[in-house]
């Protein structure tokens, strides 16, 4: 007790009990979800050419829907493909769907079957979900070829071959484009596998831990949009007109940031006054 | 979860519990959370499994053999069951045939294109004509830090000279771009802690309108 | 025979693809397209080898430590209720049956949470961690700081200049330092992919 009571106040700071800084972080996330609100974003062009891209996806347009993300990222991925999905068949577009992640295939159903009710559009003639195949790179290469190599079912058993929707789609040069929604190497392979093999345009969603490393395919032209993280889901929402949980995600990133922010800062002072106090010394 | 049926709110209150207790591994590791945590593997573990079945060895194996009669379709399968020889250590060797057919295909198809996609596109985005504006100027600030973090990684000389200069800055750019993904990583990692506490918040509100 | 064979067989499959990819003909289209449907017959034959070693990992803790076998009960008991849940593909395809009940209810919430602890930590490491000891670590942690901040609603005009200055860090040295990593790593794949090829590599093989 005598110990602790000698200890400088930069002291005290430096070594505070991880669960106080838990604690904090805890409330930082728990206050804004129970009282809701909304703080619109700034929109940036990388995600603008995304929306631009399923825009123009109208009238019996495909393109194409990587969900490639499993249950660990869905909290940043899921409201893109929501996003996407909407927007797509709100201009009366068409999306053929598959997933290179494990763990995709059931969350994608899952998607399918809340917005296909709420916006009334037919399996095999709105969308198609072709399912899962193990080994991302083979199964893209494949894919160019025609999808029906490695999928000539789809997720749910059918023969891909009966569904209206397929008539005439055979590979990438019969859809608009990829937009794959990727939280893992998957996002790499599109890029290696579809768009420098086949040449179709690529455009990523990817977590906002992967988002700075795409940059470099941004600008040499590989991709031609990156919707990054919570951030950028959020501002697709926003140009979409879509009010989902990447503009309800916001108000607890700006808290939880501000929190950050404030370790960082009290932490440095802490570790300043510290060394010069022992430089005194 | 609104006007949420009986079946949805048992299978809510589920994974209400399952998140609660992975939750409380923040305090200290405990029973409660180790239950779920092996539940989990067991199940990922399973549904894994029944995934590839269906979705992939009745479309590759069963349907072009046995429906299709197909029977080429048995040199992979053959080279697919060698594999499981990698578990004996007398017949282990077994294996290193599939595993050259598997690495032979995967390195032969992935050599080119990464040449073409990783090096030849960026070399094309990094070398561009320079022009007197301000995406000019842009432009030549990030060509020299590409090539001064390149020669960072040069280790076949002794970072001295102009060599030294450049890998200097080349180590302030990489620094830069190291700190621009920290910023963006807390952004992903709230994210997830986000979604969970609006379940469990939207699940309570769910729970509480059906009991009043 | 049992090393010779195998490193012979890397080079021919090897030599084909890349010959395949710079003479494009029906005939090597063809070729290609079945050399990858075969790649992926070999890989889903494959994964039975890492469930069957979970699962042999799992009876053998179970046997070693009597504390561990009520947990190790659970994971079997886990892994076979989705195995009898998802037998029949409408089973395991539909989304209100069992199979798809324990994915959404059980699977995702326990992944996700998982995974979302790292939101705690993240914020201790940020307290404890990130410190500027020297000027290396100030600029990182300078970076980060400012990209951080836009996620803050700050007033006019500080806003707009924070949005622009992310915007170049992003697109300018963050791009320059992430295009030297992506060129460096990948000369490296090649080599050590080339040298598979030739055989020099031979660390897939394992030892006799």
């Amino acid at each position: 007790m005598a110990e602790r009571k000698s200890k400088a106040w930069y002291d005290r700071m430096l070594s505070v009990d991880r669960r106080w800084i838990y604690l904090i972080m805890g409330l930082a996330v728990v206050v804004p979800v129970i009282w809701e609100m909304y703080i619109p974003v700034t929109e940036s062009s990388e995600v603008r050419d995304v929306y631009e891209f399923s825009d123009d996806v109208t009238d019996g347009e495909i393109v194409l829907l990587a969900i490639d993300y499993d249950p660990s990222t869905m909290a940043e991925l899921h409201p893109m493909t929501e996003a996407i999905l909407r927007q797509v068949w709100r201009n009366g577009g068409r999306v053929l769907l598959s997933s290179l992640s494990q763990f995709g295939p059931a969350m994608a159903d899952e998607i399918l079957t809340r917005i296909a009710g709420e916006m009334d559009v037919e399996y095999g003639v709105d969308y198609v979900f072709l399912g899962y195949k193990p080994y991302p790179a083979i199964t893209i290469l494949a894919m160019g070829a025609d999808f029906r190599v490695p999928f000539p079912t789809d997720y749910y058993g059918n023969n891909v071959d009966e569904l209206p929707m397929m008539e005439g789609v055979h590979n990438f040069d019969d859809v608009e484009g990829v937009i794959a929604l990727a939280s893992g190497t998957a996002a790499d392979y599109w890029i290696t596998y579809g768009n420098a093999k086949y040449g179709v345009p690529v455009a990523l969603g990817v977590t906002g831990v992967m988002a700075s490393d795409y940059y470099p395919y941004l600008q040499s032209g590989q991709l031609f949009g990156l919707i990054p993280g919570i951030k950028g889901a959020a501002e697709y929402e926003q140009m979409a007109g879509i009010r989902g949980e990447g503009a309800r995600g916001i108000p607890y990133q700006t808290t939880s940031h501000a929190v950050i922010l404030f370790f960082i800062v009290m932490t440095n002072v802490a570790f300043f006054a510290r060394r010069a106090a022992q430089r005194r010394r | 979860m609104e006007g949420a049926t009986t079946g949805e709110l048992f299978w809510g209150g589920i994974a209400a519990l399952v998140t609660l207790a992975i939750f409380s591994f923040l305090y200290k590791d405990n029973p409660v959370f180790k239950v779920v945590e092996r539940i989990w593997v067991g199940v990922t573990t399973g549904y894994w499994t029944m995934l590839l079945y269906h979705t992939s060895f009745t479309d590759k194996v069963i349907t072009p053999i046995f429906e299709r009669g197909q029977y080429f379709y048995l040199f992979p399968v053959i080279l697919g069951i060698l594999m499981w020889f990698r578990l004996s250590k007398t017949y282990g060797f077994l294996a290193r045939y599939s595993l050259a057919f598997y690495i032979g295909i995967s390195t032969g198809i992935f050599i080119p294109l990464t040449i073409k996609t990783a090096i030849l596109y960026q070399l094309h985005g990094t070398i561009r004509p320079i022009e007197p504006t301000w995406t000019g100027l842009m432009f030549a600030l990030a060509f020299i830090g590409i090539i001064c973090s390149l020669s960072y990684f040069f280790f076949s000389k002794e970072h001295k000279g102009l060599l030294g200069v450049s890998s200097k800055i080349g180590i302030y750019t990489l620094m830069i771009g190291f700190g621009t993904g920290f910023g963006l990583t807390v952004m992903g990692r709230v994210a997830l802690l986000g979604q969970r506490v609006s379940f469990l918040h939207d699940y309570i509100a769910s729970l509480l309108g059906a009991l009043f | 025979m049992k090393r010779q064979v195998p490193i012979f067989l890397v080079f021919l499959c090897g030599l084909t693809m890349v010959i395949q990819f710079f003479v494009p003909h029906d005939y090597s289209d063809v070729l290609f397209q079945y050399a990858n449907d075969f790649v992926i017959v070999i890989g889903i034959l494959a994964l039975p080898v890492g469930i069957y070693s979970l699962m042999k990992n799992t009876v053998n803790k179970a046997m070693r430590d009597p504390k561990e076998r009520i947990f190790s009960a659970l994971t079997i008991l886990g892994f076979l209720v989705m195995i009898v849940a998802g037998l029949k593909r409408e089973w395991f395809a539909s989304s209100t049956s069992l199979s798809s009940n324990m994915f959404n209810y059980v699977l995702v919430p326990a992944q996700a949470t998982l995974f979302s602890m790292l939101a705690f930590y993240i914020a201790s490491a940020a307290y404890r961690a990130f410190r500027a000891r020297t000027v290396l670590a100030a600029v990182l942690l300078v970076t980060a700081f400012v990209v951080m901040l836009r996620l803050i609603p700050l007033p006019e005009p500080v806003a707009t200049w924070n949005a622009e200055f992310v915007r170049w860090i992003l697109e300018v040295p963050n791009m320059a330092a992430k295009r030297a990593i992506l060129i460096g790593v990948a000369l490296g794949a090649i080599t050590y992919s080339t040298k598979i090829l030739l055989g020099i590599e031979r660390a897939y093989m394992g030892t006799d």
